[in-house]
């Protein structure tokens, strides 16, 4: 269980994060989304203690990170592939991150093997590849057996094999009951793991719902309609409430009325439709609606 | 790397008596360890130090057994300090290992790994300074002891032996001052977060700030604030022949301890405070 409570972070007059609450449960994995630059390495970051917040607390399992007496045991974090000092093998980096916590040597093997890195274990990390890195940064994530795991874009690099096998890795983790945090830019790549979502945009927590919620909510479903009497038709549907775009010749997109709505209509008023299609939003475009909005009412406040 | 090998299933996990899992200063130490002799450049900047101490110690020892009229230089010093010669150059090549352990954290991004472990941040400073001044205090003064009894093998006639008068004290002490260097590159390598900051730093304090004041400052004033630099008081523990105007050998470690005590609180403070 990760508890944010208030969070704040400026950099000078740069509000780098922005008062967020939110709270990342056990036993389902959290996807933590939001545009590059909306605060989301920040915020893990002070959620580990690597960054001081500005005001505002973050707890892990009920205690600030540093006041654990293993904070491995605790969290294991990705948050960074290079975070790796380039002269070291991947075998000594874990060996040494294992021996402050007591981390026996085996398990240092054990999860070397587990994200596949056996074969180069004794080569400099300098030379991995992105993907080895992040590989590399899984296995130290992994190391102390943690109930809570906090990875950044952890897909980053990875080859589709790789991208799937995290997906197994982060569903498995939090199957066990384990909090899993877990950010992306992609919406897309958070439909396909995560269960819960946190989005913020600019520093600010714009939802904190479920994925189905997360997608009912952003975005009102819209109806393609084509028909030979357009002009008619446009008339017909037009109102207070609904908008009717143009899409093309003898095409409309109508918000605000349902298709059920539409086709009764057009049937009463004798209007052939040759087509009637509920266009449900992708996520893609559902997430950039919402933080679409973040912008703008940012942009706004400070013209206030 | 091949993809076949990857476990498509979550780990099994078999935690190991999780009541034994903690972070200790020890266990901090131990890793510093690791974290040091993982690293090829811990070796050859050692072995260059070892060979910057021994081989001017003899070539110095050697100029001074072929006559005291080769120079003023040579001959103004005697045999101790003859053979311990070089220690102003291996004392700036282990502290620039000294910088590159704690400095080389920040420029590879591995300090944000080292204290995801360890968030209480400090026993990594000391579990750093425990490990490399052992480290460069035996291997000082086996090299200061080589280059010592090498040196009087050189010089035959007028050579000095360990029984002679602060001979010991100037050996052990080539030592101490050679891992006080270290802790002190190390240390600036915590307070400025850059090798190249922090090298020319120490280089600056320890190489050149002594010959700039000489040339600088006014005469009538220069001796007293030159003996209090750095270099001069650490110089000043490690000779056996002092000169007039130097501070006698254990005023001398006292300040070369408060210069690299001030660096390492420095060091600790920002470490401490700063965002990593």
């Amino acid at each position: 269980m990760i508890e944010v409570h208030e969070l704040t972070k400026r950099y000078g007059a740069k509000t780098a994060v922005d008062n967020l609450t939110f709270t990342v449960k056990p036993g389902i994995v959290t996807g933590f989304l939001g545009p590059n630059g909306a605060g989301k390495s920040t915020t893990m970051r002070m959620i580990l203690g690597l960054d001081r917040p500005t005001s505002g607390t973050a707890t892990i399992n009920g205690r600030p990170y540093a006041q654990h007496t293993a904070p491995l045991k605790q969290v294991g974090a990705l948050l960074d592939a290079k975070a790796v000092h380039t002269g070291r093998s991947a075998y000594h980096h874990l060996l040494a991150m294992a021996a402050t916590t007591g981390v026996p040597r085996t398990r240092v093997d054990e999860v070397i093997n587990i994200v596949g890195l056996h074969e180069v274990a004794r080569k400099r990390a300098g030379a991995f590849s992105l993907g080895m890195g992040q590989r590399l940064g899984i296995a130290s994530a992994l190391l102390a057996d943690p109930e809570v795991l906090i990875l950044d874009e952890p897909v980053n690099g990875l080859d589709p094999e790789g991208i799937l096998w995290i997906r197994h890795l982060m569903r498995g983790l939090a199957a066990q009951g384990r909090t899993v945090f877990v950010s992306s830019h992609l919406m897309s790549e958070m439909a396909l793991t995560a269960e819960h979502l946190v989005v913020v945009g600019r520093g600010r927590l714009i939802a904190d719902v479920s994925v189905a919620d997360f997608i009912e909510q952003a975005a009102h479903d819209s109806v393609l309609v084509r028909s030979p009497q357009a002009v008619q038709l446009h008339d017909l549907l037009s109102g207070p409430g609904v908008t009717v775009l143009s899409v093309e010749r003898g095409a409309f997109e109508v918000t605000g009325l349902s298709a059920a709505a539409i086709g009764e209509r057009a049937a009463t008023a004798g209007i052939a439709l040759h087509e009637l299609t509920v266009q449900r939003p992708s996520l893609e475009e559902a997430f950039m609606e919402l933080t679409r909005d973040a912008v703008e009412y940012q942009t706004v406040g400070a013209a206030a | 790397m091949s993809t076949a090998t990857l476990s498509p299933v979550a780990p099994s996990v078999a935690p190991a008596a999780p009541s034994s899992l903690r972070v200790t200063q020890g266990r901090v130490i131990r890793s510093e360890w690791i974290k040091f002799w993982s690293l090829r450049s811990t070796t050859i900047t050692l072995a260059t130090a070892v060979a910057l101490l021994i081989g001017i110690g003899l070539l110095a020892s050697s100029m001074l057994n072929s006559g005291a009229a080769t120079g003023p230089e040579a001959g103004e010093l005697g045999p101790v300090d003859a053979s311990l010669a070089g220690i102003t150059f291996a004392q700036l090549a282990f502290g620039t290992l000294g910088v590159l352990f704690m400095a080389s954290e920040y420029s590879t991004g591995m300090i944000r790994s080292s204290l995801t472990a360890v968030p209480h941040r400090l026993p990594v400073l000391w579990g750093k300074i425990t490990v490399f001044a052992t480290v460069v205090f035996v291997i000082g003064l086996a090299a200061s002891a080589i280059a010592f009894t090498g040196g009087q093998a050189l010089i035959g006639d007028g050579a000095a032996s360990w029984s002679d008068a602060g001979v010991a004290r100037a050996v052990i002490g080539s030592a101490v001052i050679l891992s006080a260097s270290g802790i002190l590159g190390l240390a600036l390598g915590a307070l400025l977060r850059s090798t190249p900051a922090a090298i020319s730093t120490l280089f600056g304090a320890m190489f050149l700030l002594s010959g700039v004041a000489q040339l600088l400052l006014p005469e009538s004033w220069r001796d007293n604030v030159v003996q209090y630099l750095p270099s001069d008081a650490g110089s000043a523990f490690t000779s056996v022949s002092q000169g007039a105007d130097a501070l006698s050998p254990w005023v001398g470690l006292g300040v070369f301890a408060v210069y690299v005590a001030a660096v390492v609180a420095g060091g600790a403070w920002r470490l401490k405070r700063s965002d990593a």
